[in-house]
């Protein structure tokens, strides 16, 4: 089942045109509300409706229409601000991580599900002997990351954490970025970034009324 | 043994094997069809095309759980699902279905036997389909009373008003083009329009024909006249409290009674099995059944549910009376 992923872009190209309807008042008795009956069952409204769906069908099955994304095989892009499975970065000069075993994410989660346990090494240095994320008390609140002075701690893209073992997320080393996957670390955009293609997917919002 | 009677059999097997194995089909297809129109893919991961789906919906219902709920009237409960199913299939004994055809001598066992266009020509054929489609009322009634549940206790009055009011209308929209046609039988309505697509009947009978459609989706129970389990009203009405395969059989039944309603359709108002020019008689009215199935499918993706006095409205304010008028006039012209 592990085939290449495409990731697709299904936010609408084409510029969305509201359109006011004039409706009117809608009949409540007798003798108007039966011209109305009349008037919408001999004018077609009906037809309307099924033509529409027709041509929703033609579209998909011909023109490439369809709004499925085939999940597991394909995936959209997720936001820069997304806020999944935490990611630990590296120096890029170094390798070495970033934490500095400072303990201000510990302090600042709110869920109370970072443990961390920090010693002297041999150059005393403080170094981060353990550090696990609880991620079945997480609350993906991202003040971990907003507080880390080192920016060693952030959010990644990873939202697919279903696992027969918790375990498999938790761990300093499993969020930490690969040692060969240095060169491809990106920096974290920060809260606040917007998406790349954030000027395209904006929407006018219909509350002209 | 009598060549006919053997025929007979042969078809009566086939009619149930089809028709049971087409409900499946049928369910596909719904699914599929409204899919496409509001642009999704509908099933496509078990099989080619997601046509396996069928038999994993089939081989789920028959390991589920049957559970009887416990203040539930246990024969009824067990009873009405058969209902059901056997009125649909009672009703497609006296359709006619396809021309009649012999098997060519050369088969061992069967050959030379004549399989008969319809199972049983009763020379009421026309009474005796919709009387066995009036008495399913009693499926979904008896599940509903007996199951010891408010919403299938709502849904079998719903059953009682829905299916009761516009078996007036489809009586009524049916009347006018046998007083055309002069009988009940519904091999005569085929043999009465023989004569290519300027013989249908629905040219003569536009109103009835839009009539017995009508009345038609409302008691084969769909979109938009699907009051008797709508689940966003009373969960899922008659069939709230069933599971597994007596659940499986109601739908079995209301697929055949879909099939039955679009035979009736094209065998009363568009020509039967007769030939369309090169195309064979099998074939047109396989095509027929085809588009008047697709146009519940359609109607389903496109129209939205009306309310139970709304569909009270409909029966008896307008549909009722345009089926008179209409009955008044043809009767008129006939005279003249």
């Amino acid at each position: 089942m592990h085939e290449e992923i495409i990731h697709t872009d299904n936010t609408p190209k084409e510029k969305q045109n509201y359109v006011m309807l004039k409706l009117g008042r809608t009949p409540a008795y007798g003798w108007p509300a039966f011209k109305q009956v009349a008037k919408r069952a001999v004018s077609g409204e009906l037809l309307v409706g099924l033509w529409i769906t027709l041509k929703e069908m033609v579209k998909t099955l011909f023109m490439g229409g369809k709004h499925t994304t085939m999940y597991p095989f394909e995936k959209m892009p997720i936001a820069p601000r997304y806020r999944a499975i935490h990611n630990m970065l590296r120096l890029l000069e170094s390798g070495h991580y970033r934490c500095i075993g400072c303990g201000l994410c510990e302090k600042i989660c709110i869920s109370n599900c970072i443990a961390m346990e920090t010693r002297y090494d041999e150059n005393q240095r403080k170094e981060v002997s353990e550090y696990t994320i609880n991620f079945g008390r997480c609350i993906y609140c991202g003040y971990c990351a907003e507080v880390c002075p080192e920016l060693a701690i952030v959010h990644g893209g990873r939202y697919e954490t279903a696992s027969e073992q918790r375990a498999s997320f938790s761990l300093f080393d499993d969020m930490l970025t690969p040692i060969d996957m240095l060169k491809q670390q990106q920096e974290f955009a920060g809260f606040g970034s917007v998406t790349p293609n954030a000027d395209a997917a904006i929407k006018k919002t219909p509350l002209a009324y | 043994m009598d060549a006919l009677v053997v025929g007979t059999i042969i078809k009566i097997v086939l009619v149930l094997l089809i028709v049971s194995a087409l409900a499946g089909f049928g369910t596909y297809i719904e699914r599929k069809v409204l899919a496409f129109m509001q642009r999704r893919l509908g099933p496509a991961h078990v099989g080619p095309f997601g046509l396996l789906q069928i038999a994993a919906d089939g081989i789920k219902l028959f390991t589920k759980e049957d559970i009887i709920p416990q203040h539930a009237n246990k024969f009824i409960f067990s009873l009405a699902p058969v209902i059901t199913a056997a009125t649909a299939f009672i009703a497609l004994s006296a359709v006619p279905l396809f021309p009649t055809f012999v098997i060519p001598e050369s088969l061992p066992l069967i050959g030379g036997a004549i399989v008969p266009s319809i199972i049983a020509d009763v020379n009421i054929g026309v009474l005796f389909v919709l009387g066995m489609m009036a008495a399913g009322l009693y499926g979904p009634l008896l599940a509903g009373m007996a199951q010891a549940n408010k919403w299938g206790i709502l849904g079998s009055a719903r059953t009682a008003v829905q299916f009761l009011s516009y078996e007036v209308v489809t009586g009524l929209s049916v009347l006018a083009p046998i007083m055309v046609v002069g009988s009940l039988s519904l091999l005569d309505f085929n043999n009465a329009q023989t004569g290519g697509v300027g013989s249908w009947l629905i040219w003569q009978q536009p109103i009835a024909f839009i009539l017995f459609l009508i009345a038609g989706f409302a008691e084969t129970n769909r979109t938009p006249f699907d009051l008797l389990e709508h689940e966003a009203e009373i969960i899922s009405g008659y069939v709230t409290e069933y599971s597994g395969l007596r659940w499986g059989m109601f739908f079995i039944g209301e697929y055949a009674n879909m099939f039955t309603i679009s035979i009736l359709a094209a065998v009363i108002f568009c020509g039967g099995y007769g030939d369309i020019g090169f195309v064979p008689g099998w074939l047109a009215l396989l095509l027929k059944v085809t588009f008047f199935f697709f146009l519940m499918l359609w109607v389903r993706a496109s129209w939205p549910h009306i309310r139970p006095d709304q569909l009270m409205w409909l029966c008896w304010k307008v549909l009722m009376p345009l089926a008179v008028i209409n009955i008044v006039i043809t009767g008129i012209v006939v005279m003249i």
